[in-house]
């Protein structure tokens, strides 16, 4: 599989030193889960793996990280003050060095939430600022995030896909990429589907009406 | 899509096209851009790393202290005396260590194929545009003809220290670089392709060890002689002087070589310069100093 397609995932990105993989990819990471998780926390359990857990003073991962659950950019010059800023925010936030072997060196565990809403997700940060998020809520995935995507929580039963894929057809929207993974058979399923465009608003409402499935989250780019 | 260097070298010498151009048409086709588009954006990349190379050359210090001032000194010694490796080389040097100055000091760069290798390619860039005097154009396609490289190696084997050690990230950077310097220089695609091999070979095996876990000791200087590195590699290249072993090859080699490497060499600051008694206290001052990792409670 080709992880890096762009001649700017090489030279680029443009970003607040001193890292690519532990600053920039970092705050990308913190960003994916404030967008899948649709606004700011009021708290995040950020554990840390491999290199990241043994370095992230040195290279600021911590402080990328909590930017990213900000919403900062990459090259977003309040990464430095990111503590401060989070304060000013509301967000709440305690990190743990774990000490597990990960398959990838630059593994991070983030839990974050309200008293309402929690999401759990672990991405990791493969090197020149690019991410996977290969956990959501306990489901594997594959999102890097370079494309438009939508990750659709639905019932595991004949036909929640055929549904889904009905509805994108009928719009003429075209599939890249798509993978279906559950925990139990016949329970919870996450379907991820990367796109070649975004979908509009409309779309949307129609797949969440759609037969079995349960949440939609929307990935814009 | 190349996804070999021998690719890429097939596809230029075949179109009769540089290798640049061959990166600016991919692109194009994979994301459906106007070629200005594309032009542009990599123009703001060069932009970035200019205004880096003027911040660092003008002074910066890190938050920790370990880094800082050398590209003003470098600079002023140029100015000063005569450099024994002469002024191009020296300036590459002076430039390259701006670049990762700034980056230290958690200012704004362009990653060139990661922040803690973001030196190696400008640091070659503008000290050779003094002597070849490019266009505009020419130093954009310069950014491009890197970037096909370090494509390839991304691609194939690892550009972050953590995954393959520094061979693959100041490695693949002072390669890349290389391989942009003989295109910059009139070069065949055949020769960058070399160059790019030259280059990578010198730096087969070398671990990623940063004192404290910073991108400070020893990162700005590998950046340093990872951008001379990549000007005496593409001078053999043009001279004729050819990789015996195949560019594709070499980068297999750094593959399995980081495959092989131990973690405490990968960027976990447990082994090498990190784990000297040096290494070892001034790690142990910077966290006394800094009072150990940032909490949001309490």
């Amino acid at each position: 599989m080709v992880k890096f397609n762009s001649v700017f995932d090489i030279i680029g990105p443009v970003m607040v030193g001193p890292s690519s993989s532990h600053t920039a990819g970092a705050v990308k990471i913190g960003n994916a889960a404030r967008h899948l998780y649709g606004k700011t926390p009021e708290k995040a359990k950020i554990h840390l793996y491999g290199s990241f857990a043994k370095t992230y003073q040195g290279h600021g991962t911590d402080l990328a990280l909590i930017a990213g659950l900000l919403g900062f950019d990459t090259n977003d010059q309040r990464i430095p003050d990111a503590v401060s800023e989070a304060k000013k925010a509301g967000l709440t936030f305690q990190f743990v060095e774990e000490h597990t072997a990960t398959e990838h060196p630059n593994t991070v565990r983030i839990t974050l939430g309200d008293s309402q809403e929690q999401l759990e997700l672990v991405g990791v940060s493969i090197g020149g600022g690019k991410i996977e998020i290969i956990e959501l809520n306990g489901f594997e995935l594959h999102l890097s995030g370079n494309y438009p995507a939508i990750l659709i929580m639905h019932n595991d039963r004949f036909g929640a896909i055929a549904s889904v894929t009905k509805i994108l057809a009928k719009h003429e929207i075209n599939i890249g990429r798509m993978e279906v993974n559950r925990k139990d058979v016949g329970k919870e399923a996450l379907m991820t589907i990367e796109l070649d465009q975004n979908i509009e608003s409309d779309v949307e409402q129609e797949l969440q009406l759609a037969k079995h499935i349960l949440k939609i989250v929307k990935v814009v780019n | 899509m190349f996804r070999t260097v021998a690719e890429l070298v097939a596809q230029a010498e075949e179109n009769n096209i540089s290798l640049a151009e061959v990166m600016i048409q991919q692109e194009m086709d994979i994301y459906d851009l106007s070629r200005q588009d594309i032009i542009d954006r990599m123009d703001r990349n060069l932009t970035v790393m200019e205004e880096a190379v003027e911040r660092g050359l003008s002074g910066v210090e890190s938050h920790s202290g370990l880094t800082g001032g050398d590209a003003v000194l470098l600079q002023h010694y140029m100015k000063n005396s005569q450099p024994l490796s002469g002024p191009l080389l020296l300036d590459a040097v002076s430039k390259a260590v701006a670049t990762n100055e700034v980056n230290a000091a958690m200012g704004v760069v362009c990653a060139t194929p990661t922040a803690g290798s973001a030196g190696c390619v400008p640091g070659a860039l503008f000290a050779v545009k003094e002597k070849l005097n490019p266009t505009r154009e020419e130093m954009i396609n310069f950014l491009f003809t890197s970037g096909a490289f370090g494509f390839v190696v991304a691609n194939n084997a690892f550009i972050s220290g953590a995954a393959g050690g520094c061979q693959a990230e100041v490695g693949s950077a002072a390669a890349m670089a290389s391989a942009a310097v003989v295109e910059m220089a009139q070069g065949t695609p055949e020769q960058s392709a070399h160059a790019f091999a030259i280059t990578l070979k010198n730096m087969l095996g070398l671990v990623c060890d940063p004192v404290a876990g910073l991108v400070e000791v020893p990162c700005v200087k590998r950046n340093a002689t990872g951008a001379a590195n990549a000007i005496v590699s593409a001078d053999m290249a043009l001279a004729g002087v050819k990789s015996k072993i195949p560019c594709d090859e070499v980068i297999g080699a750094m593959y399995r070589i980081g495959k092989q490497m131990p973690t405490a060499l990968k960027e976990t600051a447990e082994g090498g310069l990190a784990a000297t008694p040096t290494g070892k206290a001034l790690a142990a001052q910077l966290f006394n100093k800094q009072g150990g990792s940032v909490s949001g409670e309490g």
